[in-house]
């Protein structure tokens, strides 16, 4: 799935990385506590959460993600989002809840290895 | 000759922001040396979560990783209060980190059984009231060796 069809299904603001909405993503992870997304690998491209402050951002770049959509009309600080633009990452905004969000991307046909904790 | 590359970090324990910093550069050097990217994950994730460990539990410390011929070494050290029964904290799901650490993202109880499942090789040594060193190694095979430094 391209970031551009996550941004659209989701109705969500894009907040940077602009150029990357064509990139393809094939699995994503949805979580508020950072160590349950880093536990496994599986080339998940997306990590969708609540929680905002500039760890998400790092443990996106750790995981070598290509992208965060935050939730619940959650908003990253300009702090994170120049971080995120220093490492390519694309960030979005939706008003969606976290169920609702991975619901969406999941039933969609993103990545069935997603996994959902928060 | 192939001497080791020597990294040093100090890690501000009053800082949570800034907190992480340490492994986004040496995965940035590791990137610069030539890794592959499965070996750089492994590597910094274990140093990320240590790191953070550091920080939420032990107000900070030192990093130190040393690049070899075939492995990287982690050595992160802190004075902080030591941890009283590591078989328990090495359990995935125990935690004893507070609410407002909750609020931040972290204590799941997933960061130790993490360290411990992206290296190669882990030890904690640890005293109650006097702090606790971590040291992680990550073998690698794909040829990369010092000599490749910029
Ligand atoms: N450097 C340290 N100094 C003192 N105690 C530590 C240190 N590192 C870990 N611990 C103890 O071990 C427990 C388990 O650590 P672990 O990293 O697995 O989980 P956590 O940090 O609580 O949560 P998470 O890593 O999932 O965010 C911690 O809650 C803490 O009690
Ligand atoms: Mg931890």
């Amino acid at each position: 799935m391209k970031i551009r069809e996550i941004a659209s299904l989701l109705g969500a603001e894009v907040l940077c990385g602009d150029y990357l909405l064509d990139e393809e993503v094939q699995s994503a992870c949805g979580s508020d506590m950072m160590s349950d997304v880093l536990a496994y690998v599986k080339d998940q491209g997306v990590l969708v959460t609540g929680l905002v402050n500039p760890q998400v951002i790092r443990t996106a770049m750790m995981m070598d993600m290509r992208c965060i959509v935050f939730v619940r009309s959650k908003r990253p600080t300009p702090e994170m989002l120049a971080l995120a633009k220093e490492h390519h990452i694309a960030v979005l905004a939706s008003d969606s809840r976290m169920y609702e969000a991975c619901g969406k991307l999941y039933s969609s046909g993103l990545g069935s290895e997603a996994c959902a904790n928060g | 000759m192939a001497e080791a590359l020597r990294f040093h970090y100090d890690v501000d324990g009053d800082n949570f922001t800034s907190a992480g910093a340490a492994s986004v550069e040496v995965k940035r050097k590791l990137r610069q040396l030539g890794f592959d990217a499965e070996t750089i994950r492994r590597v910094s994730i274990a140093m990320y979560e240590g790191e953070i460990n550091m920080v939420v539990h032990a107000r900070g410390g030192s990093a130190d990783v040393y690049v070899d011929k075939n492995s990287i070494t982690i050595i992160l050290a802190d004075s902080g209060p030591g941890i009283p029964d590591i078989d328990l904290a090495m359990q995935e799901g125990y935690s004893t980190a507070p609410d407002n650490i909750r609020a931040l993202g972290f204590g799941a109880g997933m960061g130790l059984p993490n360290m411990k499942r992206y290296t190669d090789e882990m030890k904690i040594d640890t005293v109650l009231g006097k702090g606790t060193t971590v040291t992680m190694k990550v073998y690698f095979t794909t040829g990369k060796s010092t000599s490749s430094a910029e």
